[in-house]
């Protein structure tokens, strides 16, 4: 199947609700992916080694390099507190994690709200309940990339940040070629929304 | 054993008590997970007698905070949406549907058909688990 073994697919899914984050959970799974859960924004800049606030007391302020190595987030959109559309911003804003595709999950259709989810920089917008299809189609985006990357390197060390914004890019182009062959418009924002709305209309009951 | 489990499995979607989506939580169970659905139901019923009790309260209050019985609303329909309940989902559409329009005799006489539903889901399921252990 063309697996990469050796580093695991981490994810780090955040919902405040119990429910839907063993769902997710088991979800990503049974994806054959690692994750990690955690119940709200906060808790998921905490964990990625975002500090809300710089405390100066803390001895472990000025580190921001978390233990492990998250491939993407995934995030409930309604959460109290810090929403998904936040988290979204935060990551993106931050120059450590930007790179990190972040997924958004809302059980409601709102066009205005997908726009902008996309328009911010989120990788995708999955309509609830999320279903196995949707995840096994987005890892193998996110996969390919890399898979590519590593058999073209054998020796490969650091990646430079550049590379990985271009594959990030690549990978965009080819989620939406295989969503919509026919589409051949240039602009890519519009390109996502139009899949999207597409999508959503076939799953949407 | 295994053909009443089929048979009660079958009843429960022929009668409308569950959709297609229950069918994907079927999918997650697997070896190394035997109990998800089981699992994943008793979470549901409980956070689900929490909303319903949530809304109880409000409704007794006598005041009709749509606003508040709508984001209430929203979660009870999504997790039921998730697990594929989809007559308690039916319900749950309609009940926002009357808050929506500021219909409190509409909410009043929806929430009492959802409760009927989602205790009658609770059973049936609790029934299909205990066959599906034997």
């Amino acid at each position: 199947m063309g697996v990469v073994t050796e580093s695991q697919f981490h994810v780090l899914a955040v919902d405040d609700s119990p429910f839907d984050r063993k769902m997710i959970e088991r979800l990503l799974q049974k994806s054959s992916c690692q994750v990690t859960t955690v119940d709200s924004g906060s808790k998921a800049l905490e964990f990625l080694g975002l500090r809300e606030s710089n405390e100066s007391d803390d001895p472990n302020a000025t580190s921001t390099s978390p233990e492990v190595e998250i491939n993407l987030i995934i995030t409930d959109y309604c959460m109290p507190g810090m929403t998904g559309y936040d988290l979204l911003k935060r990551v993106k804003e931050s120059a450590a994690f930007r790179s990190i595709p972040v997924v958004i999950m809302s059980s409601e259709n709102v066009p205005a709200r997908i726009s902008r989810c996309l328009e911010e920089g989120a990788e995708e917008f999955f309509l609830k309940p999320v279903k196995l299809a949707d995840l096994t189609k987005l890892k193998s985006h996110m996969m390919k990339p890399k898979l590519k990357k590593e058999s073209e390197k054998p020796a490969a060390e650091v990646k430079p940040e550049i590379e990985e914004k271009e594959s990030s890019v690549i990978e965009i182009l080819t989620l939406h070629q295989e969503l919509d062959s026919e589409q051949q418009e240039p602009v890519l924002s519009n390109n996502k929304r139009k899949s999207m709305e597409e999508v959503i209309s076939t799953t949407d009951r | 054993m295994q053909r009443q489990v089929a048979l009660i499995k079958q009843s429960l979607f022929d009668q409308g008590y569950l959709d297609e989506q229950f069918m994907e939580l079927e999918e997650l169970q697997d070896d190394a997970n035997p109990n998800f659905v089981e699992e994943v139901a008793t979470l549901y019923f409980k956070d689900s007698a929490r909303l319903i009790n949530n809304i109880d309260q409000a409704l007794e209050r006598g005041s009709f905070d749509f606003n508040r019985l709508d984001s209430y609303m929203h979660q009870f329909k999504g997790s039921s949406t998730s697990i594929g309940a989809s007559k308690v989902k039916t319900e749950c559409t309609m009940f926002r549907e009357y808050c929506r329009a500021g219909n409190a005799e509409g909410c009043l006489r929806t929430f009492k058909q959802l409760k009927k539903e989602h205790a009658t889901l609770r059973k049936k399921l609790e029934q299909y688990f205990q066959a599906s252990k034997r």
